[in-house]
Protein backbone atom coordinates (compact mmCIF):
# COMPACT_ATOMS: atom_id res chain seq x y z
CA UNK A 1 0.00 0.00 0.00
CA UNK A 2 1.33 3.48 -0.99
CA UNK A 3 0.03 5.77 1.09
CA UNK A 4 0.70 9.81 0.98
CA UNK A 5 0.41 12.06 3.84
CA UNK A 6 0.46 15.92 3.32
CA UNK A 7 1.78 18.06 6.33
CA UNK A 8 2.04 21.88 6.71
CA UNK A 9 4.30 23.70 9.23
CA UNK A 10 1.93 25.98 10.88
CA UNK A 11 3.13 29.11 13.90
CA UNK A 12 2.89 26.74 17.44
CA UNK A 13 -0.96 27.59 17.96
CA UNK A 14 0.06 27.85 21.42
CA UNK A 15 1.37 31.42 20.72
CA UNK A 16 -1.80 32.54 18.84
CA UNK A 17 -2.33 36.17 18.90
CA UNK A 18 1.63 36.92 19.30
CA UNK A 19 1.90 37.53 15.80
CA UNK A 20 1.08 41.42 14.93
CA UNK A 21 -0.23 42.23 11.64
CA UNK A 22 2.06 45.02 10.03
CA UNK A 23 0.05 48.03 8.81
CA UNK A 24 2.04 49.28 5.70
CA UNK A 25 2.49 45.09 4.12
CA UNK A 26 -0.97 44.10 5.39
CA UNK A 27 1.31 41.17 6.52
CA UNK A 28 1.38 38.94 9.68
CA UNK A 29 4.61 38.78 11.33
CA UNK A 30 5.31 35.93 12.96
CA UNK A 31 9.05 36.19 14.04
CA UNK A 32 9.20 35.31 17.40
CA UNK A 33 6.78 32.73 17.02
CA UNK A 34 7.73 29.02 16.59
CA UNK A 35 6.40 26.45 13.95
CA UNK A 36 5.31 23.19 14.39
CA UNK A 37 4.00 20.40 12.37
CA UNK A 38 0.20 21.17 12.20
CA UNK A 39 -1.16 19.32 15.32
CA UNK A 40 -3.88 17.07 13.14
CA UNK A 41 -1.95 16.21 10.45
CA UNK A 42 0.26 14.70 12.95
CA UNK A 43 -3.25 12.38 13.46
CA UNK A 44 -2.93 11.61 9.58
CA UNK A 45 0.64 10.82 9.29
CA UNK A 46 -0.22 8.15 12.73
CA UNK A 47 -3.14 6.89 10.80
CA UNK A 48 -0.57 5.98 7.80
CA UNK A 49 2.00 4.36 10.33
CA UNK A 50 -0.97 2.10 11.83
CA UNK A 51 -2.05 1.08 8.15
CA UNK A 52 1.62 0.34 7.51
CA UNK A 53 2.06 -1.71 10.04
CA UNK A 54 -0.67 -3.71 9.21
CA UNK A 55 -0.32 -4.02 5.17
CA UNK A 56 3.67 -3.04 4.59
CA UNK A 57 3.85 -0.41 1.89
CA UNK A 58 5.61 3.05 2.08
CA UNK A 59 4.28 6.34 3.13
CA UNK A 60 5.86 9.49 1.30
CA UNK A 61 5.33 12.76 3.24
CA UNK A 62 4.36 15.90 0.99
CA UNK A 63 4.28 19.34 2.26
CA UNK A 64 4.52 22.62 0.53
CA UNK A 65 7.23 24.84 2.81
CA UNK A 66 10.08 27.15 2.37
CA UNK A 67 13.19 24.65 2.53
CA UNK A 68 14.45 26.38 6.19
CA UNK A 69 11.41 24.59 7.74
CA UNK A 70 12.90 21.08 6.08
CA UNK A 71 14.57 20.37 10.06
CA UNK A 72 10.93 20.60 11.52
CA UNK A 73 9.97 18.36 8.89
CA UNK A 74 11.90 15.93 9.42
CA UNK A 75 9.49 15.12 12.98
CA UNK A 76 7.52 13.18 10.47
CA UNK A 77 10.45 11.28 9.03
CA UNK A 78 11.08 10.14 12.68
CA UNK A 79 7.69 9.44 13.26
CA UNK A 80 8.14 6.26 10.70
CA UNK A 81 7.78 8.18 7.31
CA UNK A 82 9.42 6.78 4.84
CA UNK A 83 10.66 9.32 3.00
CA UNK A 84 9.85 13.18 2.42
CA UNK A 85 9.16 15.85 -0.78
CA UNK A 86 9.66 19.38 0.10
CA UNK A 87 7.55 21.57 -2.20
CA UNK A 88 9.51 24.92 -2.30
CA UNK A 89 9.76 27.77 -4.54
CA UNK A 90 9.63 31.75 -4.46
CA UNK A 91 7.19 30.97 -7.31
CA UNK A 92 4.85 29.40 -5.13
CA UNK A 93 4.25 31.99 -2.97
CA UNK A 94 0.88 33.77 -2.52
CA UNK A 95 -1.00 30.46 -3.39
CA UNK A 96 -4.45 30.04 -2.41
CA UNK A 97 -6.07 26.74 -1.71
CA UNK A 98 -6.38 25.98 -4.83
CA UNK A 99 -2.95 27.31 -6.33
CA UNK A 100 -1.52 25.06 -3.38
CA UNK A 101 -4.24 22.29 -4.19
CA UNK A 102 -2.73 22.50 -7.56
CA UNK A 103 0.85 22.32 -6.39
CA UNK A 104 -0.06 19.35 -4.50
CA UNK A 105 -1.40 17.65 -6.97
CA UNK A 106 0.90 18.08 -9.32
CA UNK A 107 3.85 16.46 -6.54
CA UNK A 108 1.28 13.81 -6.60
CA UNK A 109 1.19 12.90 -9.66
CA UNK A 110 4.94 12.91 -10.10
CA UNK A 111 5.47 10.47 -7.29
CA UNK A 112 3.43 7.86 -9.25
CA UNK A 113 -0.18 5.79 -7.99
CA UNK A 114 -1.07 5.64 -4.46
CA UNK A 115 -3.63 4.08 -2.74
CA UNK A 116 -4.45 6.49 0.33
CA UNK A 117 -3.89 9.89 0.40
CA UNK A 118 -4.38 11.64 3.88
CA UNK A 119 -4.65 15.16 4.99
CA UNK A 120 -5.85 16.61 8.43
CA UNK A 121 -8.95 18.18 7.94
CA UNK A 122 -7.77 21.67 8.75
CA UNK A 123 -4.86 23.66 9.46
CA UNK A 124 -4.86 25.92 12.59
CA UNK A 125 -3.12 28.67 10.59
CA UNK A 126 -5.56 29.43 7.95
CA UNK A 127 -8.19 26.92 8.86
CA UNK A 128 -10.10 26.64 5.47
CA UNK A 129 -10.04 22.98 5.35
CA UNK A 130 -10.27 23.37 1.49
CA UNK A 131 -6.70 21.63 0.59
CA UNK A 132 -8.16 17.80 0.83
CA UNK A 133 -11.16 18.11 -1.23
CA UNK A 134 -9.36 20.27 -3.70
CA UNK A 135 -6.73 17.90 -4.42
CA UNK A 136 -9.08 14.80 -4.25
CA UNK A 137 -11.29 16.95 -7.63
CA UNK A 138 -7.63 17.56 -9.15
CA UNK A 139 -6.70 14.18 -8.98
CA UNK A 140 -10.26 12.86 -9.55
CA UNK A 141 -10.38 10.79 -6.92
CA UNK A 142 -13.32 10.16 -4.22
CA UNK A 143 -12.66 12.05 -0.72
CA UNK A 144 -13.94 12.09 2.50
CA UNK A 145 -13.74 14.93 5.07
CA UNK A 146 -13.81 15.13 8.82
CA UNK A 147 -12.52 11.37 8.95
CA UNK A 148 -13.02 9.74 12.73
CA UNK A 149 -12.13 5.98 11.58
CA UNK A 150 -10.87 3.87 9.11
CA UNK A 151 -11.22 0.78 8.57
CA UNK A 152 -9.38 -1.59 6.04
CA UNK A 153 -10.45 -5.56 6.02
CA UNK A 154 -8.67 -6.36 2.72
CA UNK A 155 -6.30 -3.96 0.79
CA UNK A 156 -9.84 -3.41 -1.47
CA UNK A 157 -12.31 -1.82 0.58
CA UNK A 158 -11.75 0.92 2.99
CA UNK A 159 -14.64 1.50 5.18
CA UNK A 160 -14.83 4.90 6.93
CA UNK A 161 -16.63 6.87 9.70
CA UNK A 162 -16.85 10.52 8.72
CA UNK A 163 -18.62 13.35 11.36
CA UNK A 164 -21.83 15.05 10.52
CA UNK A 165 -23.31 17.68 12.76
CA UNK A 166 -25.50 15.55 15.01
CA UNK A 167 -23.66 12.09 14.43
CA UNK A 168 -21.47 10.34 11.72
CA UNK A 169 -21.87 8.52 8.50
CA UNK A 170 -20.44 5.02 7.75
CA UNK A 171 -19.41 5.08 3.89
CA UNK A 172 -17.04 2.37 1.79
CA UNK A 173 -14.70 3.71 -0.88
CA UNK A 174 -12.14 1.98 -3.27
CA UNK A 175 -8.36 3.19 -3.45
CA UNK A 176 -7.37 5.00 -4.07
CA UNK A 177 -8.95 8.21 -2.20
CA UNK A 178 -8.17 11.36 0.00
CA UNK A 179 -9.32 11.51 3.51
CA UNK A 180 -8.77 14.22 5.77
CA UNK A 181 -8.83 13.63 9.21
CA UNK A 182 -10.30 14.44 12.72
CA UNK A 183 -8.28 14.29 16.07
CA UNK A 184 -10.70 11.88 17.54
CA UNK A 185 -8.82 9.39 14.79
CA UNK A 186 -6.12 8.62 16.88
CA UNK A 187 -3.37 9.38 19.20
CA UNK A 188 -0.04 10.50 17.71
CA UNK A 189 2.70 8.68 18.94
CA UNK A 190 5.96 10.38 20.51
CA UNK A 191 9.46 10.19 18.88
CA UNK A 192 12.19 8.63 20.68
CA UNK A 193 15.52 9.48 20.44
CA UNK A 194 16.32 7.00 18.34
CA UNK A 195 14.04 7.70 15.72
CA UNK A 196 14.48 11.36 15.45
CA UNK A 197 18.53 9.85 14.46
CA UNK A 198 16.78 7.17 11.96
CA UNK A 199 15.08 10.22 10.75
CA UNK A 200 18.30 12.40 9.98
CA UNK A 201 19.17 9.34 7.80
CA UNK A 202 15.88 9.53 5.08
CA UNK A 203 15.71 10.88 2.22
CA UNK A 204 13.81 14.77 1.60
CA UNK A 205 13.71 15.83 -1.71
CA UNK A 206 13.07 19.34 -2.38
CA UNK A 207 11.49 20.33 -5.25
CA UNK A 208 10.97 23.20 -7.09
CA UNK A 209 8.02 24.40 -9.94
CA UNK A 210 10.89 23.53 -12.37
CA UNK A 211 10.80 19.75 -11.66
CA UNK A 212 7.04 19.45 -11.38
CA UNK A 213 4.62 19.18 -14.64
CA UNK A 214 2.07 22.12 -13.38
CA UNK A 215 -1.04 23.73 -14.67
CA UNK A 216 1.28 27.10 -14.63
CA UNK A 217 -1.87 29.93 -14.74
CA UNK A 218 -2.96 28.58 -11.44
CA UNK A 219 -0.04 28.88 -9.20
CA UNK A 220 1.27 31.75 -6.70
CA UNK A 221 -0.39 34.80 -5.99
CA UNK A 222 -0.88 35.59 -9.42
CA UNK A 223 -2.67 32.20 -10.17
CA UNK A 224 -4.55 32.60 -7.01
CA UNK A 225 -8.38 32.79 -7.75
CA UNK A 226 -8.94 34.82 -4.54
CA UNK A 227 -7.26 38.18 -3.58
CA UNK A 228 -6.77 39.79 -0.08
CA UNK A 229 -7.97 42.85 -0.61
CA UNK A 230 -7.51 44.52 3.06
CA UNK A 231 -6.76 43.50 6.57
CA UNK A 232 -8.03 45.18 9.16
CA UNK A 233 -8.14 45.10 13.09
CA UNK A 234 -11.27 45.77 14.79
CA UNK A 235 -11.56 48.67 16.54
CA UNK A 236 -11.07 48.20 20.80
CA UNK A 237 -13.53 49.84 22.53
CA UNK A 238 -14.73 48.36 26.36
CA UNK A 239 -18.42 47.52 26.13
CA UNK A 240 -18.27 45.28 29.60
CA UNK A 241 -18.76 46.79 33.26
CA UNK A 242 -16.15 46.43 35.19
CA UNK A 243 -17.28 44.50 38.75
CA UNK A 244 -15.77 46.15 41.32
CA UNK A 245 -13.69 45.05 44.48
CA UNK A 246 -11.86 42.08 45.21
CA UNK A 247 -12.33 38.40 44.28
CA UNK A 248 -15.05 37.51 46.84
CA UNK A 249 -16.63 41.44 46.21
CA UNK A 250 -16.88 40.95 42.28
CA UNK A 251 -18.40 37.20 42.84
CA UNK A 252 -21.09 38.29 45.17
CA UNK A 253 -22.31 40.78 42.80
CA UNK A 254 -22.53 38.42 39.98
CA UNK A 255 -24.22 36.05 41.53
CA UNK A 256 -26.70 38.80 42.59
CA UNK A 257 -27.18 39.91 39.06
CA UNK A 258 -27.65 36.41 38.28
CA UNK A 259 -29.67 35.42 40.73
CA UNK A 260 -32.09 39.09 39.70
CA UNK A 261 -31.95 37.65 35.94
CA UNK A 262 -33.49 34.49 37.41
CA UNK A 263 -30.24 32.21 36.12
CA UNK A 264 -30.52 30.29 39.84
CA UNK A 265 -32.10 27.40 40.29
CA UNK A 266 -33.16 25.55 43.75
CA UNK B 1 -35.79 19.86 -23.42
CA UNK B 2 -33.77 23.03 -22.14
CA UNK B 3 -34.42 24.16 -19.09
CA UNK B 4 -35.80 27.17 -17.45
CA UNK B 5 -33.32 29.85 -17.74
CA UNK B 6 -32.44 30.68 -13.99
CA UNK B 7 -32.23 34.76 -13.62
CA UNK B 8 -31.24 35.22 -10.38
CA UNK B 9 -27.22 36.38 -10.37
CA UNK B 10 -26.96 35.49 -7.03
CA UNK B 11 -27.46 31.76 -5.73
CA UNK B 12 -27.58 30.32 -2.05
CA UNK B 13 -27.06 26.62 -1.97
CA UNK B 14 -29.68 25.54 0.64
CA UNK B 15 -29.13 21.94 2.30
CA UNK B 16 -31.15 19.65 3.18
CA UNK B 17 -31.00 16.40 4.93
CA UNK B 18 -33.84 14.08 4.85
CA UNK B 19 -36.03 16.52 4.33
CA UNK B 20 -35.03 19.53 6.61
CA UNK B 21 -33.06 22.39 5.81
CA UNK B 22 -29.98 23.64 7.24
CA UNK B 23 -30.88 26.43 9.42
CA UNK B 24 -27.85 28.40 7.93
CA UNK B 25 -29.55 28.05 4.47
CA UNK B 26 -32.05 30.15 5.46
CA UNK B 27 -29.92 32.62 7.28
CA UNK B 28 -28.23 32.98 4.27
CA UNK B 29 -31.39 33.65 2.22
CA UNK B 30 -32.03 36.18 4.40
CA UNK B 31 -28.87 37.83 3.80
CA UNK B 32 -28.58 37.09 0.32
CA UNK B 33 -31.92 39.06 -0.21
CA UNK B 34 -30.62 41.78 1.37
CA UNK B 35 -27.46 42.09 -0.19
CA UNK B 36 -28.76 41.73 -4.24
CA UNK B 37 -31.49 44.09 -3.58
CA UNK B 38 -29.04 47.29 -3.25
CA UNK B 39 -27.88 46.36 -6.40
CA UNK B 40 -31.35 45.40 -8.55
CA UNK B 41 -30.35 41.00 -8.51
CA UNK B 42 -32.31 38.20 -7.74
CA UNK B 43 -32.15 35.75 -5.55
CA UNK B 44 -32.21 32.00 -6.26
CA UNK B 45 -31.88 29.19 -3.47
CA UNK B 46 -30.72 26.02 -4.95
CA UNK B 47 -31.93 22.22 -3.38
CA UNK B 48 -30.75 19.39 -4.39
CA UNK B 49 -32.61 16.18 -3.07
CA UNK B 50 -35.44 13.45 -3.65
CA UNK B 51 -39.17 14.42 -3.31
CA UNK B 52 -38.04 17.67 -1.71
CA UNK B 53 -41.57 19.46 -3.47
CA UNK B 54 -42.62 20.74 0.16
CA UNK B 55 -39.04 21.51 0.84
CA UNK B 56 -39.07 23.54 -2.33
CA UNK B 57 -42.72 25.38 -1.66
CA UNK B 58 -41.32 26.00 1.97
CA UNK B 59 -38.52 27.85 1.08
CA UNK B 60 -39.91 30.18 -1.72
CA UNK B 61 -41.76 31.60 1.19
CA UNK B 62 -38.79 32.83 2.62
CA UNK B 63 -39.58 35.30 -0.42
CA UNK B 64 -36.35 33.85 -2.85
CA UNK B 65 -37.48 34.92 -6.50
CA UNK B 66 -36.56 31.35 -7.59
CA UNK B 67 -36.53 27.98 -5.86
CA UNK B 68 -33.79 26.00 -8.39
CA UNK B 69 -34.96 21.99 -8.12
CA UNK B 70 -32.69 18.60 -8.88
CA UNK B 71 -34.81 16.49 -7.63
CA UNK B 72 -33.78 13.20 -8.30
CA UNK B 73 -33.27 9.62 -6.26
CA UNK B 74 -29.62 9.51 -6.84
CA UNK B 75 -29.45 12.84 -5.04
CA UNK B 76 -31.24 11.49 -1.98
CA UNK B 77 -28.44 11.33 0.42
CA UNK B 78 -25.04 13.48 0.29
CA UNK B 79 -22.22 12.06 -2.40
CA UNK B 80 -20.24 14.71 -2.77
CA UNK B 81 -19.06 13.82 -6.39
CA UNK B 82 -22.92 13.15 -7.30
CA UNK B 83 -23.49 16.58 -5.86
CA UNK B 84 -20.66 18.37 -7.82
CA UNK B 85 -22.14 17.18 -11.05
CA UNK B 86 -25.10 18.34 -10.73
CA UNK B 87 -24.12 22.02 -9.41
CA UNK B 88 -21.17 22.18 -11.77
CA UNK B 89 -23.88 21.58 -14.81
CA UNK B 90 -26.23 24.04 -13.22
CA UNK B 91 -23.97 26.94 -12.75
CA UNK B 92 -22.35 26.01 -15.90
CA UNK B 93 -25.38 26.42 -17.92
CA UNK B 94 -27.30 29.57 -15.37
CA UNK B 95 -23.77 31.37 -14.87
CA UNK B 96 -24.80 32.66 -11.62
CA UNK B 97 -22.31 35.58 -10.06
CA UNK B 98 -22.29 34.29 -6.32
CA UNK B 99 -22.42 30.79 -4.99
CA UNK B 100 -23.31 30.71 -1.42
CA UNK B 101 -23.29 27.83 1.07
CA UNK B 102 -23.39 26.99 4.87
CA UNK B 103 -19.64 26.08 6.38
CA UNK B 104 -21.27 22.69 7.84
CA UNK B 105 -20.00 19.35 7.48
CA UNK B 106 -21.54 19.15 4.20
CA UNK B 107 -20.65 22.58 2.40
CA UNK B 108 -16.79 22.85 3.86
CA UNK B 109 -16.85 19.43 1.68
CA UNK B 110 -18.94 20.50 -1.52
CA UNK B 111 -17.75 24.05 -1.67
CA UNK B 112 -14.22 23.46 -2.57
CA UNK B 113 -14.78 20.93 -4.49
CA UNK B 114 -17.41 22.31 -6.28
CA UNK B 115 -14.70 25.54 -6.79
CA UNK B 116 -11.66 23.50 -7.74
CA UNK B 117 -13.90 21.59 -10.62
CA UNK B 118 -15.04 25.08 -12.18
CA UNK B 119 -11.49 26.70 -11.04
CA UNK B 120 -12.97 29.09 -9.46
CA UNK B 121 -12.01 30.96 -5.82
CA UNK B 122 -13.89 29.95 -2.57
CA UNK B 123 -13.65 32.29 0.54
CA UNK B 124 -13.90 29.94 3.75
CA UNK B 125 -15.33 29.97 7.00
CA UNK B 126 -17.05 33.90 6.65
CA UNK B 127 -18.21 35.87 9.21
CA UNK B 128 -19.44 38.75 6.90
CA UNK B 129 -20.32 39.46 2.97
CA UNK B 130 -20.43 42.79 1.21
CA UNK B 131 -22.03 42.99 -2.19
CA UNK B 132 -20.64 46.20 -4.15
CA UNK B 133 -22.54 47.46 -7.16
CA UNK B 134 -20.42 46.15 -9.87
CA UNK B 135 -21.40 42.92 -8.41
CA UNK B 136 -18.09 42.04 -6.60
CA UNK B 137 -17.99 40.10 -3.36
CA UNK B 138 -16.10 40.98 -0.68
CA UNK B 139 -15.90 38.07 1.61
CA UNK B 140 -14.94 38.93 5.62
CA UNK B 141 -13.23 36.04 7.21
CA UNK B 142 -11.40 35.95 10.77
CA UNK B 143 -7.10 35.97 9.76
CA UNK B 144 -4.63 34.16 11.29
CA UNK B 145 -4.08 35.00 14.75
CA UNK B 146 -7.31 36.01 14.90
CA UNK B 147 -7.16 39.35 16.14
CA UNK B 148 -7.94 40.41 12.76
CA UNK B 149 -10.19 40.41 10.22
CA UNK B 150 -9.78 40.30 6.34
CA UNK B 151 -11.64 40.90 3.20
CA UNK B 152 -10.89 38.68 0.14
CA UNK B 153 -12.27 39.37 -3.24
CA UNK B 154 -12.47 36.95 -6.16
CA UNK B 155 -11.74 39.25 -9.18
CA UNK B 156 -11.10 37.05 -12.30
CA UNK B 157 -13.24 34.01 -11.89
CA UNK B 158 -16.82 33.35 -11.70
CA UNK B 159 -19.03 32.32 -9.61
CA UNK B 160 -17.46 34.44 -6.29
CA UNK B 161 -17.61 31.46 -4.09
CA UNK B 162 -17.88 31.63 -0.08
CA UNK B 163 -18.75 29.47 2.88
CA UNK B 164 -20.77 31.12 5.70
CA UNK B 165 -20.49 29.86 9.28
CA UNK B 166 -23.77 29.08 10.72
CA UNK B 167 -25.32 31.75 13.32
CA UNK B 168 -24.29 34.62 11.76
CA UNK B 169 -27.37 36.30 9.95
CA UNK B 170 -30.38 36.13 11.39
CA UNK B 171 -33.39 33.53 10.25
CA UNK B 172 -35.46 35.84 7.97
CA UNK B 173 -39.10 35.72 8.46
CA UNK B 174 -41.48 33.68 6.19
CA UNK B 175 -43.34 35.81 4.25
CA UNK B 176 -45.27 36.18 1.05
CA UNK B 177 -44.51 34.38 -2.04
CA UNK B 178 -43.29 36.42 -5.60
CA UNK B 179 -41.06 33.45 -6.48
CA UNK B 180 -40.62 30.68 -8.70
CA UNK B 181 -39.43 26.95 -8.59
CA UNK B 182 -37.30 26.14 -11.76
CA UNK B 183 -36.21 22.53 -12.01
CA UNK B 184 -32.63 21.75 -13.26
CA UNK B 185 -30.81 18.06 -14.29
CA UNK B 186 -30.59 15.87 -11.90
CA UNK B 187 -29.67 12.95 -13.49
CA UNK B 188 -26.40 11.07 -11.98
CA UNK B 189 -25.69 7.39 -12.10
CA UNK B 190 -24.00 5.20 -9.22
CA UNK B 191 -20.43 5.74 -10.78
CA UNK B 192 -21.26 9.14 -9.91
CA UNK B 193 -21.13 8.65 -6.10
CA UNK B 194 -17.54 7.80 -5.22
CA UNK B 195 -18.44 6.23 -2.13
CA UNK B 196 -21.36 4.01 -0.73
CA UNK B 197 -23.26 4.96 2.60
CA UNK B 198 -23.51 2.03 4.51
CA UNK B 199 -25.48 3.76 7.48
CA UNK B 200 -25.85 7.37 9.11
CA UNK B 201 -25.85 7.41 12.44
CA UNK B 202 -27.79 10.91 14.22
CA UNK B 203 -27.75 11.71 17.65
CA UNK B 204 -30.70 13.19 19.74
CA UNK B 205 -29.94 16.23 21.56
CA UNK B 206 -29.80 15.82 24.94
CA UNK B 207 -30.55 18.41 27.08
CA UNK B 208 -26.83 20.28 28.05
CA UNK B 209 -25.57 20.25 24.34
CA UNK B 210 -23.83 23.13 23.72
CA UNK B 211 -26.33 24.42 20.77
CA UNK B 212 -29.81 24.16 23.11
CA UNK B 213 -28.36 25.37 26.09
CA UNK B 214 -29.72 28.13 28.42
CA UNK B 215 -26.51 28.73 30.36
CA UNK B 216 -23.00 27.77 28.63
CA UNK B 217 -19.45 28.40 30.85
CA UNK B 218 -16.44 28.11 28.86
CA UNK B 219 -13.18 27.48 30.20
CA UNK B 220 -9.88 28.70 28.30
CA UNK B 221 -6.33 28.33 27.97
CA UNK B 222 -6.53 30.31 31.07
CA UNK B 223 -7.36 27.56 33.17
CA UNK B 224 -4.18 26.49 33.03
CA UNK B 225 -4.10 22.89 33.69
CA UNK B 226 -6.01 19.42 33.93
CA UNK B 227 -6.88 20.05 37.45
CA UNK B 228 -8.40 22.92 37.70
CA UNK B 229 -10.84 22.32 34.65
CA UNK B 230 -13.29 21.35 37.27
CA UNK B 231 -13.59 24.48 38.53
CA UNK B 232 -15.17 25.21 34.80
CA UNK B 233 -17.30 22.05 35.33
CA UNK B 234 -18.72 23.08 39.02
CA UNK B 235 -20.00 26.54 38.03
CA UNK B 236 -21.83 24.84 35.02
CA UNK B 237 -23.20 22.40 37.16
CA UNK B 238 -24.10 25.01 39.61
CA UNK B 239 -25.91 26.59 36.72
CA UNK B 240 -27.76 24.00 35.38
CA UNK B 241 -25.45 24.91 32.29
CA UNK B 242 -23.57 23.10 30.13
CA UNK B 243 -19.68 23.27 29.38
CA UNK B 244 -17.53 24.45 26.35
CA UNK B 245 -13.89 25.39 25.32
CA UNK B 246 -12.02 27.60 23.57
CA UNK B 247 -9.56 25.48 21.27
CA UNK B 248 -6.56 25.49 23.64
CA UNK B 249 -8.27 23.50 26.11
CA UNK B 250 -9.22 21.14 23.67
CA UNK B 251 -5.46 20.72 22.25
CA UNK B 252 -4.30 19.99 25.45
CA UNK B 253 -6.94 17.07 26.12
CA UNK B 254 -8.58 18.96 28.69
CA UNK B 255 -12.26 19.37 27.02
CA UNK B 256 -13.48 17.39 23.99
CA UNK B 257 -13.90 18.32 20.78
CA UNK B 258 -17.12 18.72 20.50
CA UNK B 259 -16.91 21.33 23.13
CA UNK B 260 -15.45 23.88 21.82
CA UNK B 261 -17.03 26.48 20.59
CA UNK B 262 -16.16 29.19 17.75
CA UNK B 263 -15.19 29.09 14.13
CA UNK B 264 -13.70 25.78 13.87
CA UNK B 265 -16.09 24.72 16.51
CA UNK B 266 -20.08 24.70 17.42
CA UNK B 267 -21.66 28.35 17.51
CA UNK B 268 -23.89 28.61 20.59
CA UNK B 269 -27.16 30.45 21.28
CA UNK B 270 -27.23 30.66 25.26
CA UNK B 271 -29.14 33.17 27.32
CA UNK B 272 -26.38 33.73 29.32
CA UNK B 273 -22.45 32.79 28.74
CA UNK B 274 -19.67 33.03 31.38
CA UNK B 275 -16.19 33.18 29.76
CA UNK B 276 -13.00 31.91 32.37
CA UNK B 277 -9.54 32.70 31.45
CA UNK B 278 -10.28 33.57 27.83
CA UNK B 279 -8.39 36.14 25.91
CA UNK B 280 -11.07 36.83 23.34
CA UNK B 281 -9.80 35.97 20.08
CA UNK B 282 -12.45 36.76 16.73
CA UNK B 283 -12.17 32.71 16.28
CA UNK B 284 -13.85 32.31 19.46
CA UNK B 285 -16.12 34.95 19.69
CA UNK B 286 -17.87 34.43 16.13
CA UNK B 287 -19.30 31.17 18.08
CA UNK B 288 -21.34 32.88 20.51
CA UNK B 289 -24.79 34.34 19.06
CA UNK B 290 -27.84 36.16 20.84
CA UNK B 291 -26.37 36.03 24.05
CA UNK B 292 -28.82 38.02 26.88
CA UNK B 293 -25.42 38.21 28.84
CA UNK B 294 -21.80 37.72 28.30
CA UNK B 295 -19.61 37.93 31.26
CA UNK B 296 -15.77 36.97 31.00
CA UNK B 297 -13.40 36.45 33.88
CA UNK B 298 -9.96 36.98 33.17
CA UNK B 299 -7.12 38.03 35.32
CA UNK B 300 -6.10 40.57 32.68
CA UNK B 301 -7.93 43.75 32.68
CA UNK B 302 -7.10 44.66 29.36
CA UNK B 303 -7.95 41.59 27.80
CA UNK B 304 -9.98 42.18 24.25
CA UNK B 305 -12.45 39.95 25.19
CA UNK B 306 -13.77 42.73 27.99
CA UNK B 307 -14.68 44.85 24.79
CA UNK B 308 -17.33 41.98 23.33
CA UNK B 309 -18.71 41.19 27.29
CA UNK B 310 -21.75 43.26 29.42
CA UNK B 311 -20.08 42.28 32.60
CA UNK B 312 -16.23 42.06 33.03
CA UNK B 313 -14.51 40.46 36.89
CA UNK B 314 -10.91 40.79 37.15
CA UNK B 315 -8.57 38.12 38.44
CA UNK B 316 -7.68 34.57 39.72
CA UNK B 317 -9.81 32.62 37.81
CA UNK B 318 -8.87 30.13 41.00
CA UNK B 319 -10.09 32.37 43.59
CA UNK B 320 -13.70 34.55 41.71
CA UNK B 321 -15.07 30.92 40.71
CA UNK B 322 -15.12 29.65 43.78
CA UNK B 323 -16.16 32.46 45.31
CA UNK B 324 -19.15 32.52 42.76
CA UNK B 325 -20.38 29.15 43.31
CA UNK B 326 -20.47 29.89 47.05
CA UNK B 327 -22.08 32.66 46.54
CA UNK B 328 -24.64 30.83 43.84
CA UNK B 329 -24.57 28.38 46.66
CA UNK B 330 -26.90 31.36 49.05
CA UNK B 331 -29.35 31.82 46.59
CA UNK B 332 -30.11 28.44 45.87
CA UNK B 333 -31.24 27.32 49.25
C1 LIG C 1 -8.74 29.09 11.53
C2 LIG C 1 -8.83 29.12 13.01
C3 LIG C 1 -9.97 28.66 13.63
C4 LIG C 1 -10.09 28.71 15.01
N1 LIG C 1 -11.24 28.28 15.57
C5 LIG C 1 -11.39 28.42 16.89
C6 LIG C 1 -12.62 28.05 17.52
O1 LIG C 1 -13.56 27.56 16.89
N2 LIG C 1 -12.75 28.25 18.84
C7 LIG C 1 -11.73 28.79 19.60
O2 LIG C 1 -11.92 28.97 20.80
N3 LIG C 1 -10.57 29.10 19.04
C8 LIG C 1 -10.36 28.94 17.72
N4 LIG C 1 -9.17 29.28 17.17
C9 LIG C 1 -8.08 29.69 18.06
C10 LIG C 1 -8.17 31.16 18.44
O3 LIG C 1 -7.54 31.95 17.45
C11 LIG C 1 -7.45 31.42 19.77
O4 LIG C 1 -6.15 30.91 19.71
C12 LIG C 1 -8.17 30.81 20.96
O5 LIG C 1 -9.55 31.11 20.95
C13 LIG C 1 -7.55 31.34 22.23
O6 LIG C 1 -8.09 30.66 23.33
P1 LIG C 1 -8.03 31.28 24.78
O7 LIG C 1 -8.63 32.61 24.77
O8 LIG C 1 -8.62 30.25 25.68
O9 LIG C 1 -6.45 31.32 25.09
P2 LIG C 1 -5.47 32.54 25.24
O10 LIG C 1 -5.55 33.44 24.09
O11 LIG C 1 -4.15 31.95 25.58
O12 LIG C 1 -6.03 33.34 26.48
C14 LIG C 1 -5.95 32.91 27.80
C15 LIG C 1 -6.48 34.02 28.68
O13 LIG C 1 -6.57 33.55 30.01
C16 LIG C 1 -6.19 34.59 30.89
N5 LIG C 1 -5.71 33.95 32.11
C17 LIG C 1 -4.56 33.27 32.30
N6 LIG C 1 -4.51 32.78 33.56
C18 LIG C 1 -5.64 33.15 34.17
C19 LIG C 1 -6.15 32.96 35.50
N7 LIG C 1 -5.49 32.24 36.41
N8 LIG C 1 -7.35 33.51 35.81
C20 LIG C 1 -8.04 34.25 34.89
N9 LIG C 1 -7.61 34.46 33.63
C21 LIG C 1 -6.41 33.91 33.27
C22 LIG C 1 -5.13 35.36 30.15
O14 LIG C 1 -5.08 36.70 30.61
C23 LIG C 1 -5.60 35.27 28.70
O15 LIG C 1 -6.39 36.40 28.36
C24 LIG C 1 -9.02 29.22 15.80
C25 LIG C 1 -7.88 29.66 15.17
C26 LIG C 1 -7.77 29.61 13.80
C27 LIG C 1 -6.53 30.11 13.15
Amino acid sequence: MRIIVCIKPVPDPKYAGREVLDETTKTLNRQDVPSVINPLDKHALEEALRLRERFGGEIVVVSMAPEASLPLLREALAMGADRMVVLSDRRFAGSDTLATASIIAAAVRSIGPFDLLLCGDETTDSGTAQVSPQIAELLGVPNLMHVSSVQVSDEKTFRVQSQIEDGYMIAELDPPMVLSVVKEINKPRYVTLMAILDGEQKEARVLTADDLILDEPWIGLEGSPTQIVDLMVPEKKTKAEMLQGDARAQAQTLADRLYRMGFCHG
Amino acid sequence: MAETQSECKLWVFVEQRKGKPAEVGIELLGKALNLAEDIGWKVGAVLLGHQVEKLADEILSYGVHEVIVADASGLAEYHNLAYVKVLERAIREHEPEVFLLGATTMGTDLGPRLAARLRTGLSAHCIDLELNDTGELLAVIPWSGGNSLGRISCPRTRPQMATINPGIFDMPPPGTVRGRIIYINGAVDQSDFGYRIVETHHQEAKPGDLETAEVIVVGGYGVGREENWHHIEDLAAMLHGAVGATRPPVDEGWAEGNQMVGQSGRTVYPRLYIGIGISGHMHHLVGIKKADLMVAINQDPNAAIFAHCDLGLVGDLKDIVPSLIESLKGYSQ
